[in-house]
């Protein structure tokens, strides 16, 4: 079983369309879709939500008012600026550590579990999809990543698959070095941007951090020819496989809209360029 | 006024709004808090003239103290720290630094030494203030390097923050305390799901928002849809254009290259002056 993940560091390079392209490609495959912030995998794959999993993961700090004599040294105590001035707890910046409720000496402040999200495992045109929803204003999107990916394992194990197909999230923090570790390979989506460029390399680095071989694909490339060529000879000497160059086209954005993979939608010079980078990763992976 | 630039799905425009914006304007600071992969600077070209690290306190133990007693342990949510027989394991990747382990160790042995995981980088171009926070390689947590790149708000400037993409801490804590959020997205399935969870972010933060839609052309009519249901005002379109993308793709400014958005941008900051108001007055 091999893992592919699909990343960019930057936002908005066409991760979900490419994650989309691949699971319509690969034969024998889950998916997973670990931005758990914002997921949108499953609105291009047709899922229906098989089975739905709650997520809970932390602590939030409750003062009981009764019990509380307000003599503030849990205000003092928090790093996190989580005490207001009336010994009440604001929950956004609660960063559940519990400090508060051990040195409260009058055991006035509750831990209570969070619950910090769902989970799901649904069914697509493509086959299992597991994707998650971070409950609004939560954290440890991390582990909730760590989750979706144990999960897509399992089944992936179960049901004798050659591939996972991981849809990663943008930036180079906990998510998406849980996204990251431990995968075959990772797929960088760059657009031809001097922040596409600065964001990918230093998604590469995290990349390399971790020990995960790293592929690109240049997304959108005929929006700026020049700047592709820098990426390119970039790329080159780092000695960085480029494993194809997809051209812009508004037939993207209408698949995306019918809800459907580009490969489903039509047949052009995009869809072309990506059953070739599919070929290449079969043959070297 | 302090205005921050997010959006739920990435690369929907956030950098080009606030870029833009604050080229506009007089008498601003720009604080890109996406410290992940913070990309204002490549349009403003700022000199820098300051930079600070930012560090995160780590729990060290000290052996000779040590009896193994286990407090430490006890009092750590996260299990960054776990005892293997009577022998303390810090595990800095999940510590938080919240430090109570310190705190609570009845034998002082434990003292807390500083991780550096980012850089906080300041500057100027013209009338603008820049700042920008840049996590290390590698490391987990953005919300400490985001706080330190907030700590330099100047509240006598009109300030404009560049946010994160996403729903979680990054994001909140970027645009936590400020005075109105402007929503960037794109009028696709992608650009509306991921707005609808953005909107229920600064809806629980209740901060005033309206929602830019940008490559307005390109996708459906739901958006509109959802934000007139919604009662949400949309500030501001900026069509598709290839121009626009290839001014972007080199890292020059709009309104520099393209002086007629210079007064675009100026009258999204009265409506959003107004939209202030008007939701403060409510």
């Amino acid at each position: 079983m091999k893992q592919i993940v699909i990343i960019s560091g930057k936002g908005g390079t066409g991760k979900t369309v490419i994650a989309g392209a691949f699971a319509a490609l690969a034969r024998d495959k889950v998916m997973a879709d670990c931005d758990v912030d914002a997921a949108d995998l499953h609105l291009l794959l047709g899922s229906t939500i098989k089975k739905t999993y709650v997520f809970k993961s932390g602590f939030t700090a409750f003062t009981h008012r009764d019990r509380c004599e307000g003599c503030g040294v849990c205000r003092t105590a928090c790093r996190f600026e989580a005490v207001r001035e009336n010994f009440s707890i604001d929950p956004i910046s609660c960063e559940g550590c519990a400090f508060c409720s051990f040195i409260c000496p009058r055991q006035a402040i509750e831990m209570k579990a969070n619950i910090s999200g769902k989970w799901f495992i649904s069914e697509t045109r493509f086959g299992p999809l597991v994707h998650a929803r971070l409950g609004i204003a939560e954290e440890n999107s991390g582990k909730l990543v760590a989750l979706v990916r144990q999960k897509a394992e399992e089944i992936a194990a179960e049901k004798n698959c050659r591939w996972i197909i991981i849809d990663g999230s943008p930036g180079i923090g906990c998510p998406v070095i849980a996204s990251i570790t431990g995968t075959d390979c990772a797929v960088i989506v760059i657009e031809p941007t001097l922040s596409g460029l600065h964001d990918a390399r230093r998604v590469i680095d995290v990349a390399g951090h971790f020990n995960v071989p790293v592929r690109v694909i240049i997304n959108k490339y005929d929006l700026n020819c020049d700047m592709t060529e820098k990426i390119e000879h970039w790329f080159k000497d780092k000695n960085i496989k480029i494993l194809g160059k997809v051209g812009f086209s508004k037939a993207v954005v209408r698949s995306v809209v019918e809800g459907k993979t580009i490969i489903e939608y039509s047949e052009n010079k995009v869809t072309r360029t990506l059953r070739s980078i599919w070929r290449l990763i079969e043959e070297e992976l | 006024m302090v205005i921050s630039v997010a959006s739920g799905k990435g690369g929907t425009g956030k950098t080009t709004v606030a870029v833009n914006l604050a080229l506009s304007l007089d008498n601003v600071q720009l604080l890109d808090c996406d410290v992940e992969e913070p990309n204002s600077h490549i349009f403003i070209k700022p000199v820098f003239k300051s930079k600070s690290k930012v560090f995160i306190p780590i729990p060290v133990v000290d052996k000779t103290k040590c009896d193994g007693c286990g407090r430490c342990q006890e009092v750590c949510i996260y299990n960054a720290v776990a005892i293997a027989g009577k022998k303390v394991l810090i595990f800095p990747e999940l510590c938080h630094g919240c430090g109570s382990c310190t705190y609570f160790c009845p034998h002082d042995a434990i003292k807390e030494e500083n991780e550096e995981i980012g850089v906080v980088e300041a500057g100027e171009k013209s009338s603008i203030q820049f700042i920008h926070g840049k996590l290390n390689i590698g490391k987990m947590m953005a919300p400490p390097v985001i706080r330190a790149v907030k700590k330099h708000i100047n509240k006598k400037k009109t300030v404009i923050i560049d946010a994160p993409p996403g729903t979680s801490c990054p994001v909140i804590t970027a645009i936590k305390g400020t005075d109105f959020v402007i929503l960037v997205t794109e009028p696709t399935p992608f650009g509306l799901n991921d707005l609808m969870l953005a909107v229920e972010v600064v809806r629980k933060l209740k901060i005033p928002f309206g929602v830019i839609v940008n490559r307005s052309d390109l996708g459906n009519k739901k958006t509109d849809d959802y934000c007139a249901r919604e009662h949400i005002s949309i500030l501001m379109k900026i069509p598709f254009s290839k121009k626009i993308a290839g001014i972007y793709s080199r890292g020059d400014s709009i309104v520099e290259a393209m002086p007629e958005y210079r007064e675009k941008f100026r009258e999204l900051f009265e409506k959003i002056k107004q939209n202030k108001d008007e939701s403060s007055a409510k």
